[in-house]
């Protein structure tokens, strides 16, 4: 990673940059120099197995947590020093779903447009309601929704006011197949539409189907990032010689990070 | 943030509290069933027993209830504190472009909403079982500015305990003592008739002062000193419990 710049002032075409980021908890090392970009309008995927320090990326990039050391830009903001900046600039959908259990779907989409000061909450939340196919649930209150369409509605939460930048982290954990398909095709919508997404996933495939480029974090660090092409190739040109198929993105993971996970790899995608 | 936003997005969260509030009344109804017990126990059990010396012991007896209503009362906010905290709600708002500190006002103004609401059920309650006082309108107002200082102040330090439990159970147990102070003060009987080291701790503590600016509001009696400690008291217990309270929340926000 050494051909990294040091963090310019506001790097054009740059949407986040982040540079050796460090966070522990107590005595635990979470991220150990942390360093990556993503480019205005694209999508980045951050991979990387359970406690591989996911989430903490993103609270930092949210401002929900500070980092240890290291520098973070989002938007060409610093996340530290220019805090509301950012918050003006993205959005963050959670690892669990942030709804009001109590309020319909209308109600949680009109109290986030009004937090917004958007004008005409109702409106804006018909548009939404229409757009995630939750037009007819609108009225119900969310205690009674579908884990895809609390999915949904999260995430038609965090769209509102158009962030340029959407963080989602693990959007799919605990949805089933057809849940999971609905989020990709959200993340593809808005990709076309000239957002700029990070999103975080334990699911290889994920991160094949979505991202432009592929971050995987592993021991606080990203040890390997590039397009999916570019990760391929990283393999040992041995093993393509043996190896009658096309190397699956698991297959780099499990090569970079080392062998002790080959005997119980993450074994929830296989299906 | 906007100039304004403030008071526009404490208004948004506060809307969507009532809400949570007018959807599940039972929070309510439950903050009053134990102190209207409490009324009916005490007048229709222990009454006969007891000599004040007031014409009605329910009407001697009510100032207490009310701040037995308003300190069980208050538990509920740690508790819809502690689930926001939870369930990810707060760090959606804490990554929005909003005034953080309006994700707290919103539950403080709820509960002036909600307390007063069960006070009002209380005395109807104590209304019905023969409660009767000729205090005009400015009286009654007073009543109820010394009840809002009385909840804002306790509020905050429900807020402290919504911020700081680990556990849905934990929130409530801050409020016990709370509870439980009216008994050691001048709410059920007269200080004069306790022994002496428990009448000094009665005579000193707040209820005290509050009940029995109340209770001479009610019964149209010149109020004295005692409203002067009682509001002095309020205003000690907010300042405190509100600075210590943001201070919490603010390290805890990043």
């Amino acid at each position: 990673m050494s051909d990294f710049s040091p963090l310019r002032e506001r790097d054009a075409g740059l949407a986040i940059q982040v540079r050796g980021l460090e966070k522990a908890y107590k005595e635990v090392k979470v991220l150990r120099g942390v360093d990556f970009d993503v480019a205005q309008g694209t999508v980045f995927a951050l991979l990387g197995s359970n406690g591989a320090g996911k989430t903490t990326v993103v609270n930092i990039l949210s401002t929900l947590l500070r980092a240890d050391a290291g520098l973070a830009s989002v938007n060409g903001f610093d996340v530290v020093q220019q805090g509301s900046r950012v918050r003006e600039s993205i959005s963050l959908t959670g690892q669990f779903s942030a709804i009001d259990e109590i309020l319909t779907g209308r109600e949680n989409l009109e109290l986030i447009a009004r937090l917004r000061h958007l004008a005409g909450p109702g409106r804006v939340a018909d548009a939404l309601l229409a757009r995630f196919s939750l037009a007819d649930a609108a009225a119900r209150r969310v205690a009674t929704y579908s884990g895809g369409m609390r999915r949904r509605l999260d995430i038609a939460m965090s769209l509102i006011g158009d962030p340029p930048i959407v963080l989602l982290d693990e959007p799919t954990t605990g949805l089933d197949p057809q849940g999971r398909h609905e989020v990709w095709q959200t993340v593809k919508d808005l990709s076309r539409q000239g957002t700029t997404v990070l999103l975080t996933t334990q699911y290889l495939e994920e991160a094949e189907q979505l991202a432009d480029r592929i971050g995987i974090l592993h021991g606080g660090r990203i040890v390997v990032e590039g397009t999916l092409a570019e990760l391929k190739r990283r393999l040992p040109p041995a093993k393509i010689e043996y190896v009658e198929r096309q190397p699956t993105l698991e297959e780099v993971f499990l090569a970079t990070i080392g062998d002790p996970l080959r005997s119980e790899p993450a074994g929830t995608d296989r299906d | 943030m906007k100039p304004g936003g403030f008071l526009a997005d404490t208004t948004a969260l506060t809307g969507r509290s009532l809400r949570h509030i007018a959807r599940s009344p039972d929070t309510i109804i439950t903050t009053a069933l134990m102190p209207i017990a409490f009324l009916l126990m005490f007048v229709y059990v222990f009454g006969g027993a007891i000599h004040v010396g007031a014409k009605s012991y329910v009407g001697y007896l009510l100032p207490g209830i009310m701040v037995i209503t308003i300190a069980s009362g208050i538990s509920y906010v740690g508790f819809r504190l502690f689930l926001d905290r939870q369930n990810g709600m707060f760090q959606r708002l804490h990554s929005m472009p909003i005034a953080r500190s309006s994700a707290l006002w919103a539950h403080v103004l709820t509960s002036l909403v909600s307390n007063l609401v069960s006070v009002a059920i209380v005395v109807v309650v104590a209304f019905l079982m023969g409660f009767r006082s000729g205090a005009g309108v400015l009286p009654w107002l007073e009543v109820v500015g010394i009840l809002l200082l009385l909840t804002l102040a306790l509020t905050w330090i429900a807020v402290i305990a919504g911020l700081l439990a680990k556990s849905a159970d934990g929130v409530g147990g801050f409020a016990y003592p709370i509870v439980f102070l009216p008994f050691i003060s001048s709410a059920f009987v007269p200080t004069r008739t306790m022994p002496g080291p428990v009448r000094v701790f009665a005579e000193n503590q707040p209820v005290t002062s509050i009940v029995n600016t109340i209770r001479d509001l009610f019964t149209q009696q010149p109020v004295g000193s005692d409203i002067w400690v009682a509001l002095a008291w309020c205003a000690g217990i907010l300042v405190v419990s509100f600075m210590a309270a943001m201070r919490l929340y603010r390290r805890q926000i990043a």
